[in-house]
């Protein structure tokens, strides 16, 4: 693939007609080919494919992102993706290297360059459908990127043309020490190349300290070149949807395509989107009830919750995520605003009522901008936003006690909440060391309603489906609640249960 | 007194500044005589800085418990029924007189005339009753400074330049045509988040010892921007009470997105995790050259101002946090033992005593000297190393406090920090609000024995103490409206050239 000036005509676009004739002439297209196992996803595809592959085609990959997807919300390592992913890659989506003596190498290829392109079509509607896009792409490459092996990986770079510019010799003497303090090798190998590159182009590199950096120049090492090839791909692949974006409107389509595209991007939805829960029945959701509920809360909300008894004060963070969790579990605005006065009660009213009400009132959608209302103000924090997004500073309560906590004194917290099995304790500390927060959480969920789970199963009031891994904070409430009251459920309960 | 009326006042101002320079005098008989020694010595000579430094912490304490008797220190505690800092009067006489409107206009606008820069740029005013104002925008900084005259906001705060007109955002058809395009990339730091590890003082309270961490943050910081990314134009702001903002305003930094400015973020945030989380510094090894030389830049304030300063291992709780640091069991025992022995031994001492011990076999049999060397340099940054409140610095839309406007409690005027005089910065000396009203009273009596028209050439924050501040402000805004201007010229040049190919 050239690298071209993006105002020239694509060339293989070109149009080879004579001009008078062109309103009658069939466009001729060069045909595509796939010289590189991996594709930047450049040049938009040409050929006609029938309208079962189209959809076929689409379907097959989505399965793969969803996938994808659902291994970052299960927080899998990138080699454990990887070895998740292998069989269903190779069933829906297989793509062998050049030295495979495949036959359906052009085959693959071609799928994979359709497929893609199908997608984009259907997932640049919304600014979260491109975002999530672009997120799972992004994966989805670098795990080819990975498993390519190492000729092929560079054949591919090279022909990607980026303007990197290689590290001189005398300047790689004069910054010897930084730059080997930031190549993480041993002593004995050296490193082969060093590319120069405004340090705008490798952010994640500069985020986690890996690259040394001199006014505004990032001195990569060549093993990282696969990160920045991956960003680069990122940021076309994000400017590319924009355009998309912006073109779909002129799609203008008949109902052959629009249909499966709209049927496409519904399917995609977010496991962790929004928890729309309702009071849960029979509970008595009040202000002052929540110091009894607070036993069927996880153990994050717990914690904020012992921190706010024990300090009257939460930070901004904590308050946000614990009112959120509030609001999910059915406390209403006004219980809420009590529930907060109450509990900062080493403040005045004066001073609540400037500095705290309005983010209450904010997250019930109460106040702030028009959108923040007519959504009814956020929703609850995910696991997976609690895991991932800003993690608690000095003094904070907030996030995840399995990923932001050290080892003792997390057990010491669930000590506190009364787990005090060795085995259990054991097996959390092995999930948090491999970073499956989640099943930490759950198994202490089922640790903890180990009599109510068996009780459940063996009656068949739950199904599997229902007792499916948490990922959600309020649906760890739910359970919890459901699960305790059990032997107090009459039948209106269970017409409850069979809906949520 | 002629004086007190400003040239810029105009007419249906009059009665109420009349009304204000009605109550300073009269204040002034109170206690003028004695408070203007004091305030000279604040601003200007640093021996009176020591004994000033004492009264300052009683005084905010004072503030902050809203006491009603003043009378000790009558020149700099606001009394609390004429001269709030916040009171509309003294805030109108403030914005009309010292602010330095022109400065603040070029510095946002980039160009001596009006531009998009300053005109899409969103101002949020904090009104009288905590009434929160946002989406203000204003074509020039006349414009500015008059709704500012009529609204008196006790603060207001600088948010990004939109895509259009922040006041017509609710005219545009789709919502996502108005966003945000640039704004400086800022930073602050607050003392209130060094509460674990500062021994002085709690809360919002600050003294001349613990603002060191302040000092010693702006130093890594400000190194970092500049050599690192190669940022020219940075500005660090007094934040009135208890820390710092730093505005950094190169073009290039202006204009990062959100996932650019996590990424510088990222890069110099090194205290992580919260209250529950243990150990705080988790480095990789070797150190990354930002963090050796940071390491370079802290050690000696870490022997002085930490060590000596802040004693923070003085009691046996905080010593067994220091224990908690380091790796060898065996060596934290005998360290144990001998602090046990000895109650009351200074930081200073426990800090070599983890060195001589582990020489003369104090830690166990296979001691790790590296580990033990590690964790010594990461207690070091626990303990020095800038916390930043990474959430201003991260996101394109956050807004920011203003330089020049007043804090509310302390009325101290949220200055720049000169940084090649980073160390002679004193945040009890700065001038408050009210003494720039006293200031430029007894100006006037200085004035009667000299040249009346000099007085008139002289804009009146140069007849303060703000005068040093607003001056570095004003050769900040030039060298950055210098760097602006050139590379539009150069291009021109350029487009010469090819027209001439």
């Amino acid at each position: 693939m050239l690298r071209q000036d993006i105002n020239r005509i694509d060339p293989k676009r070109r149009n080879v007609v004579d001009y008078r004739k062109k309103q009658f002439a069939e466009p001729t297209y060069k045909e595509t080919e796939y010289p590189h196992r991996l594709n930047f996803y450049e040049t938009p595809p040409t050929a006609d494919i029938t309208l079962e592959q189209f959809e076929q085609w689409a379907i097959d990959r989505l399965r793969v992102l969803a996938e994808l997807e659902a291994c970052s919300f299960r927080n899998y390592s990138p080699a454990e993706t990887a070895a998740h992913m292998k069989p269903l890659l190779e069933k829906y989506l297989p793509l062998d290297s050049n030295s495979s003596s495949s036959t359906k190498l052009s085959a693959e290829r071609q799928k994979d360059h359709y497929s893609h392109f199908i997608l984009r079509l259907a997932f640049a509607s919304t600014e979260d459908l491109r975002r999530r896009f672009s997120r799972v792409e992004t994966t989805l490459f670098r795990l080819r990127l990975a498993e390519d092996t190492a000729r092929e990986r560079n054949a591919f770079i090279q022909s990607l043309n980026l303007d990197w510019e290689p590290v001189a010799e005398d300047e790689r003497n004069k910054y010897f020490a930084e730059l080997s303090a930031t190549s993480g090798s041993r002593k004995g190998e050296e490193e082969t190349a060093w590319y120069k590159v405004d340090w705008e182009r490798v952010p994640d590199l500069v985020e986690a300290r890996r690259v040394f950096l001199r006014a505004g120049k990032a001195y990569v090492p060549s093993k990282e070149l696969p990160s920045m090839v991956t960003a680069e791909f990122t940021k076309r692949l994000d400017r590319a949807l924009e355009l998309t974006a912006r073109a779909l409107p002129r799609l203008d389509e008949d109902d052959r395509l629009t249909p499966i595209l709209d049927h496409l991007s519904k399917n995609f939805v977010t496991p962790d989107a929004g928890y729309f829960s309702s009071a849960v029945a029979g509970a008595e959701i009040t202000a002052r009830n929540i110091d009894n509920l607070s036993s069927h809360f996880p153990l994050c909300m717990q914690h904020l919750h012992r921190s706010l008894r024990r300090d009257a004060h939460l930070k901004h963070y904590g308050r946000l995520q614990y009112s959120l969790f509030l609001k999910g579990i059915g406390l209403n605005l006004e219980e809420s605003l009590i529930f907060w006065r109450t509990s900062f009660h080493k403040i005045t009213d004066d001073t609540f009522n400037k500095e705290y009400r309005y983010q209450v009132r904010y997250a019930y959608g109460d106040v702030g901008g028009d959108s923040n209302r007519r959504g009814g103000g956020s929703s609850p924090f995910s696991c997976q936003k609690i895991l991932m997004e800003h993690p608690p500073g000095p003094g904070e309560a907030h996030g995840c006690p399995y990923r932001h906590f050290n080892l003792e004194n997390l057990t010491s917290l669930l000590q506190q909440v009364g787990v005090s099995d060795r085995s259990v304790l054991q097996g959390v500390k092995e999930d948090k060391e491999n970073q499956k927060f989640h099943m930490a959480c759950n198994r202490v969920f089922e640790y903890v309603h180990k009599n109510e789970l068996k009780k459940a199963k063996d009656e068949g009031i739950m199904t599997a489906a229902e007792l499916e891994t948490i990922v959600h904070p309020n649906k760890y409430f739910e359970r919890s609640y459901l699960l305790k009251n059990l032997g107090k459920s009459n039948n209106g309960d269970d017409v409850k249960m069979e809906g949520f | 007194m002629p004086h007190s009326i400003s040239p810029e006042t105009d007419n249906q101002n009059m009665d109420t500044v009349e009304e204000t320079m009605a109550d300073a005098p009269a204040k002034n008989d109170e206690s003028q005589e004695g408070d203007n020694d004091i305030t000279m010595e604040e601003t200007n000579t640093l021996p009176g800085v020591v004994k000033e430094e004492e009264k300052m912490d009683v005084k905010l304490e004072e503030i902050l418990a809203a006491a009603d008797s003043d009378d000790e220190f009558p020149s700099s505690a606001p009394e609390p029924v004429r001269m709030n800092a916040a009171d509309p009067e003294v805030m109108r006489t403030f914005y009309q007189r010292f602010f330095p409107w022109r400065y603040l206009f070029q510095w946002l606008n980039h160009s001596p005339t009006p531009t998009n820069d300053f005109g899409h740029r969103e101002f949020a005013f904090t009104l009288q009753g905590d009434i929160y104002s946002r989406y203000n925008s204003f074509p020039s900084a006349d414009l500015l400074r008059k709704d500012v005259l009529r609204l008196l906001p006790s603060r207001f705060e600088i948010g990004p330049v939109y895509t259009t007109n922040p006041r017509d955002r609710k005219t545009l058809r789709n919502s996502s045509a108005f966003k945000p395009l640039s704004k400086e990339l800022c930073f602050d730091i607050d003392l209130t988040d060094y509460d674990d590890i500062r021994t002085c003082c709690d809360k919002a309270n600050i003294c001349n010892r613990c603002w060191q961490f302040i000092t010693m943050a702006i130093k890594v910081v400000d190194v970092a921007l500049r050599e690192d990314f190669g940022f020219k134009h940075i500005m660090w702001v007094y934040s009135g009470r208890r820390g710092a903002h730093a505005w950094v305003c190169d073009k290039k930094a202006r204009t990062m997105d959100d996932q650019k400015r996590r990424s510088i973020a990222g890069y110099l945030e090194v205290i992580r995790g919260g209250a529950q989380s243990g150990k705080k510094v988790n480095v990789w090894r070797p150190l990354h050259p930002h963090l050796s030389r940071s390491l370079n830049i802290l050690a000696p304030h870490f022997q002085e101002d930490v060590l000596e300063a802040q004693d923070p291992w003085a009691s046996s709780e905080r010593a067994e946090h220091l224990l908690s640091l380091l790796p060898d069991k065996a060596l934290n025992e005998s360290l144990r033992k001998k602090w046990d022995s000895s109650p009351g031994r200074a930081s200073t001492s426990k800090w070599a005593d983890i060195d001589s011990l582990a020489r003369s076999g104090g830690g166990s049999k296979n001691l790790d000297t590296k580990a033990l060397l590690d964790a010594k340099q990461d207690i070091v940054l626990e303990y020095t190393y800038p916390r930043l409140d990474i959430e201003v610095s991260k996101k394109l839309n956050h807004l920011l406090k203003s330089p020049f406007v007043v804090h509310p409690g302390t009325g101290r005027v949220c200055v720049p920090i000169d940084t090649r005089k980073l160390e002679d910065f004193d945040p009890l000396g700065v001038p408050t609000v009210q003494g720039l009203l006293e200031e430029i009273d007894s100006w006037k009596g200085d004035d009667e024995d000299g040249s009346e028209d000099k007085a008139k050439n002289l804009q009146d924050w140069e007849k303060t103490s703000l005068r040093p501040y607003v001056e570095y402000f004003r050769s900040f805004v030039l060298a950055l409206m210098k760097d602006e201007r050139d590379p539009k010229i150069k291009r021109e040049r350029e487009e010469g050239q090819a027209m001439e190919f």
